[in-house]
């Protein structure tokens, strides 16, 4: 397969990181890759740990397991990595994306001396001050589309708006405000 | 030319069958198969189909209303999985003993208990002697392709059977993938109208349907049902034939992936080919000989086909997603070696139960087969044909 990017979402049940995988499966389609986009079903409730994965490959994707050595993880919420191995089979020529605003000597410490790139990104406060809600998933989005570069900043904003276009369709108020959440994160997501 | 789109395996059938536009669809929800009656009463309340949606109490009386509906002379179908089937047990008996070509779309899932809504195939291969052809699909795409082809291959003249298309629970029902969708009006053209020889409707023509039969003639008609079962064999050949002119895509009764020159090879259904056939790639630029054999057509049974196809190998793993409980192996295993021992064809084969309850299957389990199956090779010997893979060793 080639150019397979794997990539494994943390979250907790009802931040999206469910739905963030699935625009993300859609925005690399609309880029013309081939795709796969798949929560790891549980008893889901809200605030339960939850995983998502991501295949995105330039050639057919026949494979069908869950994913156990991702490229890249995204981890939606910080208060899972004391209790999640989130960096369980990450490869170190990748990286992993956290929504945080913890110490470096923190993340250092829970990661188990991860020796990849780490990634943080304040998705809160971009979305509070975008959305004026806390929806963390759309500036995950972005922040693992900028760190994997799976496609660039440019195509995601253009087919994102569509996709808003879409969803959104009963509440436009909100498109802007997405819009505004992934631009931000765009800029703000930093290597530490 | 097809449309290029994205849309999880229960998008994929529920899609299908907008475009199938059948008369009924009676459906009782029931994970994971719940989005293919959700979706679909969505397109009828819209209008974009013009069929009777029967939104019953149980899965029981949607079997029960498409025997109805399909023995009054339209083209009806349904969609459940796991306990959802087992409620229908009853009428799917009946169903196929009508000769009613009714289309199910199964997406399979453990049956309990104890309760799990994951997937396995316990579902379908409780229903494997039910007298219903049984096509199994890949992925997402093949759940479409498969559902399309189904009423021209159920409705045939020399097999009137119902049609079930399985596909695996969340692993495809679930998971987002690209596919490729035909036209609307190929797609109407292609499947045609349902023209029933005979039917209650037919004030020309009044018949009984289901009467008492008893000892005279209850085993003729068993017979032709098996007849019928033989038939479809052919029909699904032709059809799949005149599906590929239309789609480009190419269907047999199963599918050979670098089969021809292997010397050991995995034989499996659903989504577990998928994973096969990227740890086939794998090994093969390891310079070792692995091959796929994945079956589409599980009901009726290619025994013949299968039994040739796999020949030429040293040795030969059986992968069952569903455990008979039997202290002799799995519903597929059994058929193959079954159909080998008919042939006259031996190689050496083993059974692994694996997936149950939606247990992963990793690329890593199909690589330690065919490490097995190497050890086999060499020395022609099968310590122990009952395997499971992916089972915790404590349970054991």
């Amino acid at each position: 397969m080639e150019n397979l990017i794997e990539i494994r979402w943390h979250g907790r049940g009802g931040q999206g990181a469910k739905t963030a995988s699935l625009l993300l499966a859609d925005a690399a389609f609309n880029t013309g890759k081939y795709i796969q986009g798949f929560p790891e079903y549980g008893p889901e409730r809200m605030g339960a740990p939850i995983t998502a994965y991501n295949r995105i490959s330039s050639s057919p994707i026949t494979i069908h397991s869950n994913i156990y050595e991702p490229d890249y993880v995204v981890v939606v919420d910080d208060s899972l990595l004391e209790s999640v191995d989130v960096t369980a089979g990450l490869k170190e020529t990748g990286a992993i994306v956290i929504n945080t605003t913890k110490s470096a000597e923190y993340l250092k410490e829970v990661l188990k001396g991860y020796k990849g790139e780490v990634y943080t990104i304040d998705a809160r406060k971009i979305s509070e001050e975008a959305l004026g809600k806390y929806f963390p998933n759309t500036p995950m989005l972005a922040a693992i589309v900028k760190v994997s570069k799976i496609m660039t900043d440019e195509e995601l904003l253009e087919d994102m708006k569509g996709s808003f276009k879409h969803k959104f369709a009963k509440k436009p108020e909100v498109i802007e405000g997405n819009m505004k959440a992934l631009e931000m994160a765009l800029k703000e997501v930093k290597k530490i | 030319m097809s449309i290029r789109e994205r849309l999880s395996g229960n998008e994929a059938a529920a899609i299908a069958m907008k475009q199938i536009n059948p008369d009924v669809v009676a459906a009782f929800p029931i994970t994971p198969s719940t989005e293919i009656p959700q979706y679909f009463s969505t397109f009828v309340a819209n209008g974009t189909v013009d069929t009777e949606f029967v939104a019953v109490e149980s899965e029981h009386s949607a079997m029960s209303a498409c025997i109805g509906a399909q023995a009054a002379g339209a083209r009806a179908m349904t969609a459940t999985s796991a306990n959802g089937l087992s409620l229908m047990w009853e009428m799917i008996y009946i169903a196929s003993s009508l000769r009613l070509p009714i289309v199910l779309s199964l997406v399979n899932r453990a049956v309990s208990g104890p309760l799990n809504i994951h997937n396995d195939h316990s579902d379908a291969m409780g229903v494997r002697d039910a007298g219903w052809i049984m096509l199994f699909s890949e992925n997402n795409q093949e759940a479409y392709d498969n559902t399309l082809m189904a009423h021209r291959i159920a409705e045939h003249k020399d097999v009137m059977l119902p049609l079930m298309i399985c596909q695996d629970g969340f692993i495809t029902s679930h998971s987002i993938e690209n596919i490729e969708l035909e036209e609307d009006e190929k797609v109407k053209e292609f499947v045609g109208k349902y023209q029933p020889e005979h039917y209650l409707l037919n004030r020309e023509e009044p018949i009984a349907v289901g009467p008492l039969d008893l000892q005279a003639y209850l085993f003729e008609h068993k017979a032709q049902q098996a007849e019928a079962m033989k038939n479809a064999k052919k029909v699904i050949l032709e059809v799949s034939e005149e599906f590929e002119k239309m789609t480009g895509r190419k269907y047999g009764l199963f599918e050979e992936y670098k089969l021809d020159d292997a010397e050991i090879a995995i034989v499996c259904m659903n989504s577990t080919a998928g994973t096969t056939k990227y740890v086939v790639d794998k090994l093969r630029e390891q310079g070792i000989k692995a091959g796929l054999l994945k079956v589409r057509v599980y009901r009726p049974f290619p025994v013949d086909e299968i039994a040739d196809a796999l020949s030429h190998l040293k040795a030969v793993a059986i992968l069952d997603k569903a455990d008979s409980l039997n202290a002799a192996g799995g519903a597929l295993f059994e058929d193959v070696t079954s159909a080998m021992y008919v042939k006259e064809k031996y190689v050496p084969a083993v059974n692994y139960v694996y997936g149950i309850g939606g247990r992963d299957t990793k690329a890593d389990d199909i690589e330690g087969v065919y490490n097995d199956l190497s050890e086999i090779a060499k020395t022609g010997k099968v310590e122990n044909p009952y395997r499971y893979f992916g089972l915790r060793k404590e349970a054991k």
